[in-house]
């Protein structure tokens, strides 16, 4: 009896009580975004409202179940739970059911689950069971090995499913690993990257170069440099570079002008790492560095994008820099998503009322594009309201996972926490243009079982470790 | 407790950020930027489906053969309708009330908010009325499409018909929507993806009377539709309708073809129909008539799909087989005593000169010298067995194009059949014997086969030993190859040299003087070679068949023509045959055949008694 009362006492309710609203949100905006006169029970199973109903009512279920599980089971349990659900990733490649070009699906008496959704859980416990180890140290080789491995494995069997968008989720990792002491660098250098691929695509490679000099030199003055040094490496750099233009030029080889820039800085790497060497100035080291790994990418992004990325990615991601402008093709969903939130207004045009998405004009609007029935019924206030809402959740979660005594617990909560922001960020990010087309599911609001139940397991087993908050887990 | 716990801010502050980006972006979107808003009166869009202009067909010459006209789709959406006078409604449209009741509960049950069609084919006439009324009317508007227009009103079988869309193939084919059509026939069918060009959409921006406001964002997002491909067909389309002319009031068909190219110069089946009956409104009812209560039915295309025996004119397969494998030369001579007599077994012939050899007997089909032919090929010692020298003799035959289809750019082609070794062997036994399978020397018994391969037949021999595979497309689109398929020569198994005897004999078929069993196809200052048949037909009157092709050297055409119940192949078949050749080459027909081609068109097989004889006995 003490074990139930400590449980309702210790529970968290106000997470279950943003849990609750955003489903019931959800599945409202799923009712309107296939609303049709002629269906008009709300229990009409042949429609995908009813069903969710349905979805819902299993969720609830199974969030009890995990509250009455022991939260010890979690963290002893974390690994044979990773183990079973990397069998059932490599069972679906198959065994399972290809729907719209992704072999992802379980068909079990007409029920259809995707093992992918709850991969997310199972490699959050079995990241979090590893890292709380005594014997892991963040910057040891062989640790950062075995958590790159447990990430890896669900991803890349994710991706052999063709649902390159489910693998993705698993980047948000990083963040996690950044909490537990990752040093900051790797961050730093992602977003670098992230930003160096957007503009060498958007800018002629020779302008991302002379770019990345411009900022190099101004580091250097930053880093202490006197400004003769600078003069000096400049003069060097333009020397080096009359110097090859000179020689292409003479012997009249077709060599555009970023080769001849390219050549000239490598030309100069030498002596500028003799003289590093020779004045001992570690942190100019760095600069340059970069800066090489820099030109490195550039140089990479263009054949990375060719070939590496499959013709659809490219399409999406030219479609939202604005390259290739295509609103009836690769660019139709978003443009069609953009102007039915857009038509939205500040107030939305009310429950049903929406035009946009009873036109069916913007397509997988119960999954993937749910979030535009809530910009154009609800409006500004509307959409706002549910990302606050969501992001309410998140930092609560933040908030619960520092409060563990265990860092198993707390590694789980940031996992948890990330894995929503990263579903959230990409999907409200896609319909509003701001993110490329990648299909994973708005957590708790898009039509579909396996996506509801994932979370709400994941979120669940989170409450029910939480509760437990001053033992010390192992 | 943890020395990164002030990360904590960090993570949450990329949280909070991206967050507040969205936030600021939606403050754009839905506030700021008017370009996405919908004023209170534009409160809904009309898609309007702009139907590309289907390819036009022509002739060989250039002539159009099938273009487009435009028609009227009345379309609803029943969520915006409105009470409305619907007596003036049903005036303006010459419909009863009853109708409009059952057609809006229709579209109702179709779907409330997608636009279907309430009533096809509006004349333009009250077209132009019902326009300027419209906006009285709120959840009505007008669709337009294009319907086929056919100036010849000819070569229906060949060019195919449209049909509206069924369920099932708006299911397996995305591109179609309900109402829209699809070649379901002919060069419409087979050429249809080329033919329909794609789909536009424009989008409209409609105020609350159905009133269209203007181009929804300025054409932003609007889908312009591409005309579909022109297609150049192989038709003479002045061949064709002469054929259809000659073949009046008789049921056949008649396939003309270029030799050098395999190109289709006309392809008649007759009893035909006007390809404008399958047009606009009409079409479900003429359709109806002509499958179930036309007992001669006019839609199927007897040059592809009737299975008929060939007759004598695959004596000359015979003879070519023969003089392949050696067991006969060109001098070789046979006897016939009104008929071949082996023991009990009589085949029948006519009376004429004997002995003769393969030239003569081929100019007056001699029944008993090709049963004599085929059993020298099947019983030839170096076969060993009558099986294996059938099975030899199949491989050549087959090598004409018999028994498979031949891959012509026309849908349902028969492949018709040449019995195997194994069916003569169940059917009789193990050992059979030649005299067992002796009517296929005269092209009777199992054999069956369309006239389109018939024609590839005779095309083959005219080029000595090749054939194309026959095609009426020459050109897809104004600068459309045409598919590879089709300009691969296919080598029969007999060598050229040996055509020469057969060319002689059918030759003197048509101007060998006495005993030239198609002399009526004959033509001034034209080297025509032929060969007649006629097919031995149980309950009713035989047929009558002619194969040939002028001129003898560079044939520039073709032809067989079938006749079904016209007794002898000199009769009908042959006479048409020359009237067809003479039409190609030399453009009309000369005063002193004008006599033959009256009797031609004047012959009634169907409604009345065989014309008299020509006077010239098979």
């Amino acid at each position: 009896m003490t074990r139930k009362v400590s449980l309702i006492k210790n529970l968290d309710w106000w997470t279950i009580f943003i849990y609750v609203l955003l489903v019931f949100l959800g599945w409202i905006n799923i009712y309107a975004a296939v609303y049709n006169e002629e269906h008009q029970s709300i229990f009409d199973i042949s429609q995908r409202y009813g069903k969710q109903l349905m979805w819902i009512g299993a969720a609830f279920f199974l969030a009890m179940v995990i509250l009455i599980i022991e939260g010890k089971f979690f963290s002893a349990f974390a690994y044979p739970t990773y183990l079973v659900m990397i069998f059932l990733l490599v069972a679906v490649l198959i065994f399972g059911r290809e729907v719209n070009g992704a072999r992802s699906w379980f068909e079990i008496g007409g029920i259809r689950l995707q093992p992918a959704e709850f991969a997310k859980f199972a490699t959050c416990l079995a990241i979090s069971r590893y890292i709380s180890q005594f014997n892991f140290k963040i910057h040891k080789f062989k640790s950062l090995v075995v958590a790159g491995v447990i990430l890896f494995t669900p991803a890349v069997l994710i991706i052999l499913q063709r649902d390159a968008g489910s693998a993705l989720v698993y980047v948000v990792f990083i963040l996690v690993l950044y909490r537990e002491g990752l040093s900051g660098i790797v961050l730093f250098v992602g977003f670098l990257s992230a930003v160096l691929f957007i503009v060498t695509l958007l800018l002629a490679k020779l302008y991302v170069l002379l770019m990345i000099l411009g900022f190099s030199f101004v580091c250097l003055k930053f880093m202490g440099l006197r400004f003769k040094q600078i003069i000096i490496g400049l003069s060097a750099l333009f020397i080096g570079f009359g110097l090859v233009w000179g020689v292409v030029k003479a012997l009249q080889l077709d060599v555009s002008t970023y080769m001849i820039l390219v050549i000239s800085v490598s030309l100069n790497i030498v002596p500028f790492l003799y003289y590093i060497y020779r004045e001992r100035l570690k942190n100019v080291i760095w600069v340059l560095l970069i800066a090489v790994g820099s030109l490195f990418l550039t140089f990479s992004v263009s054949y990375l994008f060719e070939n590496v990325l499959e013709s659809h990615q490219q399409e999406r991601i030219n479609d939202l820099l604005g390259i290739e402008s295509d609103p009836s093709g690769a660019g139709y969903n978003v443009a069609q998503s953009k102007i039915a939130i857009g038509s939205g207004g500040f107030s939305g045009k009310g429950f049903l009322n929406g035009t946009q998405t009873k036109f069916k004009f913007v397509p997988e609007q119960s999954t993937d594009f749910i979030f535009c029935t809530v910009g154009e019924e609800w409006g500004f206030i509307g959409s706002t309201a549910v990302l606050s809402l969501l992001l309410l959740l998140i930092i609560r979660l933040l908030f619960l996972a520092e409060r563990q005594r265990s860092p198993f617990s707390r590694i789980y909560g940031y996992g948890v926490a990330c894995i929503l922001f990263f579903h959230m960020a990409i999907n409200v990010g896609m319909t509003i243009g701001l993110a490329p087309v990648i299909g994973i599911p708005l957590p708790f609001f898009s039509y579909g079982g396996s996506s509801l139940w994932a979370f709400t397991i994941l979120l669940f087993v989170f409450l029910r470790l939480d509760a437990n908050r001053m033992e010390l887990l192992r | 407790m943890n020395n990164f716990s002030n990360r904590k801010y960090i993570i949450g502050g990329i949280f909070i950020l991206v967050v507040l980006i969205f936030i600021i972006r939606l403050f754009n979107l839905q506030i700021i930027d008017d370009t996405y808003k919908l004023s209170a009166e534009n409160n809904s869009q009309r898609q309007v489906t702009q139907y590309p202009a289907r390819g036009l067909i022509y002739d060989r010459n250039g002539k159009l053969l099938v273009y487009n006209q435009a028609a009227y789709d009345l379309m609803l959406i029943p969520r915006q309708l409105e009470v409305f006078d619907t007596t003036d409604f049903c005036q303006l449209l010459g419909i009863e009330k009853l109708e409009l009741i059952e057609g809006i509960a229709k579209a109702k049950h179709y779907s409330y908010r997608k636009a279907s069609i309430f009533l096809k084919q509006l004349s333009s006439e009250r077209y132009a009325v019902l326009q300027e009324k419209l906006y009285k009317f709120p959840g009505f508007f007008v669709q337009t499409r294009t319907l086929r227009k056919y100036p010849f009103k000819s070569a229906a079988h060949a060019l195919g018909y449209l049909r509206e869309v069924t369920n099932q193939e708006i299911k397996s084919d995305p591109y179609f929507r309900q109402g829209d059509y699809i070649g379901k026939s002919g060069i419409e069918r087979t050429y249809e993806k080329e033919l329909r060009g794609e789909k536009g959409v424009k989008i409209y921006w409609v105020d609350v009377f159905n009133r269209i406001k203007g181009s929804f964002r300025n054409g932003k997002f609007d889908e312009k539709a591409v005309s579909g491909k022109n297609l150049h067909t192989s038709l003479d389309i002045d061949l064709q309708q002469y054929g259809e002319l000659l073949m009046q009031n008789k049921k056949g068909g008649i396939v003309a073809i270029e030799p050098h190219t395999g190109e289709i110069l006309a392809k008649v089946s007759s009893p035909g129909y006007d390809p404008e009956m399958f047009v606009g409104r009409a079409m479900n009812k003429n359709y109806q008539m002509m499958v179930q209560n036309d007992s001669l039915k006019p839609l199927f295309d007897r040059t592809m799909q009737a299975l008929y025996p060939p007759g004598s004119i695959f004596k000359l397969v015979n003879a070519l087989v023969a003089l392949q494998e050696n067991v006969i030369s060109p001098a070789t001579r046979f006897e016939c005593h009104s008929g071949y007599h082996v023991g009990n077994f009589t085949m029948g012939c006519h009376s004429h000169a004997s002995p003769l050899d393969l030239r003569h007997a081929i100019q007056q089909s001699c029944n008993a010298y090709f049963a004599n032919v085929f059993r020298y090929v099947l019983e030839s010692p170096k076969f060993g067995s009558v099986q294996d020298g059938y099975t030899a003799w199949r491989k050549h035959v087959t090598s004409f194009g018999f028994g498979s289809e031949l891959g012509i750019d026309l849908p349902n082609e028969k492949t018709g059949s040449i019995p195997t070794n194994e069916y003569y062997q169940t059917k009789y036994r193990k050992n059979w014997r030649a005299l067992n399978a002796i009517s296929l020397a005269i092209g009777q018994g199992e054999l069956q086969i369309t006239p389109m391969q018939m024609a590839n037949m005779i095309a083959a021999i005219a080029n000595r030993g090749y054939y194309y595979i026959p095609h009426i497309v020459k050109a897809v689109g104004e600068d459309g190859a045409l598919g590879k398929k089709y300009l691969e020569k296919h080598y029969t198994s007999v060598d050229s040299s040996n055509f020469t005897p057969v060319i002689d004999g059918m030759e003197m078929v048509v101007t060998g003087g006495e005993g030239s069993t198609g002399a009526l196809a004959a033509i001034k200052d034209i080297r025509v070679c032929g060969k007649t048949g006629t097919v031995q037909n149980s309950d009713e009157a035989d047929h009558s068949v002619f194969v040939a092709f002028a001129p003898r050297e560079n044939p520039k055409i073709a032809i067989v023509v079938y006749v079904e119940n016209g007794v002898w192949g000199s009769r009908y078949a042959a006479p048409i045959s020359g009237l067809m050749i003479e039409k190609y080459l030399k453009g009309e027909i000369s005063e002193n055949k004008k006599w033959l081609e009256k009797r031609m068109l004047d012959a009634d097989l169907i409604n009345q008694a065989a014309a008299p004889s020509a006077g010239v006995v098979e």
